[in-house]
């Protein structure tokens, strides 16, 4: 961290800059896995206190959010794609981050172990702290392996929700941590490929550069493949059955399918068709994490109401 | 005195402010509602059932158990009873 010295605001902050530190987009993928494993445990969980459980893990989110911009804010300066975010762009001191990010950690925490128990708020402190110090500042500017260990705090989320309901942590919640984790690193390399990053100048090495696009292209179908036997061999679990499994099946193709095809290219077929396959196949991941998650939850319900026995499951 | 604007901080912040205000109001009513559930220990909702204040013995444990081995105790008294007055 060091200081920014490009602030372009001079005005007083206002609550939507503050909102802004804490990611709100990657907020919205922490509360749909966090609520997925939450409503899919075998264990009914008080409305109320399932409601304040998903709040506390968003805003623990958001905290590490706001902790990772006051920390990033010196590479944030130098990058166009987060020049405008409410430090670097003069909105919000750093130090008002770093309070905001730190208060928010700890509230959320504490009030987490009180409306649940002592694992998922430990499981929240260790994602925060995984977020921060883990992933921002010791991975990302030191390995170009940074997104792959970095997604781990982003998979924690749907075991917290499983820890709210159950108090414990098993094979159901691993996979579905296993299922982000493997997913992360084929949806960034993806995007990596067709967005122009200014990363190198900021010194953030990614693989995209460190390596080339080749080895990025192999470590894609690297990755994709352990990601399908995950998100089958969910479907065998508890939390699985017939219905995700079919949609299970046709979006590991679907993603397998562009993952294959983004390893048989080559630069010059990427800038024939302006990197259409990887345009697609980024799309695709999206549908892909939201579509498992929502076939597990809507695989709970049917389950609640006894409709999975035409399967004979 | 009537309260009134003295600076302009005050109106310069006024979305601030109202912003907190909320954000406490809601921290008050989580707190609140944390305490209500806890309290009255609704916690497991499989337990939701208890409070309306009618005698459920199936979601006793064990109640319908025992009252299948009173009514049992009862009909073999009876039974001897017949029996010693034949």
């Amino acid at each position: 961290m060091t200081d920014v010295t490009n602030q372009t605001r001079t005005t007083e902050a206002q609550m939507g800059d503050y909102f802004a530190l804490m990611k709100p987009r990657v907020m919205q993928l922490v509360v749909f896995t966090a609520l997925v494993g939450l409503l899919v445990a075998p264990v009914g969980v008080n409305p109320f206190i399932g409601f304040v459980a998903i709040l506390c893990i968003a805003v623990g989110a958001g905290a590490s959010g706001a902790l990772n911009m006051w920390w990033d804010a010196d590479i944030d300066a130098i990058m166009k794609r987060t020049v405008k975010r409410p430090i670097p762009s003069g909105a919000v001191q750093p130090g008002e981050a770093l309070g905001i990010g730190a208060a928010l950690s700890f509230f959320s925490i504490v009030l987490l172990f009180l409306a649940t128990n002592a694992l998922a708020a430990g499981l929240l402190a260790f994602t925060i702290f995984f977020y921060l110090v883990i992933y921002s500042m010791w991975l990302k500017r030191s390995t170009p392996q940074n997104i792959v260990i970095g997604g781990a705090a982003g998979a924690f989320p749907p075991m917290i929700g499983w820890a709210v309901a159950t108090g414990s942590v098993s094979i159901e919640s691993i996979l579905m941590f296993a299922l982000i984790f493997m997913w992360t690193p084929p949806h960034f390399w993806a995007l990596a490929l067709f967005v122009k990053s200014d990363y190198g100048d900021a010194g953030v090495p990614m693989l995209t550069e460190t390596h080339g696009r080749d080895t990025t292209r192999k470590h894609i179908i690297a990755y994709c493949v352990p990601l399908v036997v995950v998100a089958l061999w969910l479907g065998f679990t508890s939390i699985g059955g017939p219905f995700y499994l079919l949609v299970a099946l046709a979006l590991n193709i679907w993603f397998l399918k562009g993952c294959y095809d983004i390893w048989k290219r080559t630069d010059a077929d990427c800038e024939a068709d302006n990197h259409a396959v990887e345009k697609h196949t980024f799309k695709v991941s999206l549908y892909y994490l939201f579509g498992h998650f929502g076939a597990l939850l809507v695989e709970a319900v049917l389950r609640a109401y006894g409709l999975t026995a035409w399967a004979g499951w | 005195m009537a309260i009134k604007v003295e600076h302009e901080i005050h109106t310069r912040r006024k979305g601030r402010n109202a912003g907190v205000g909320l954000l406490l109001l809601g921290l008050i009513g989580i707190v609140f509602g944390l305490t209500v559930v806890k309290v009255l220990g609704l916690t497991d909702v499989r337990q939701m059932e208890r409070f309306d204040h009618v005698a459920r013995p199936a979601i006793e444990p064990g109640a319908l158990e025992a009252a299948e081995r009173r009514a049992a105790e009862i009909a073999a008294d009876a039974a001897a009873e017949a029996e010693a007055s034949e």
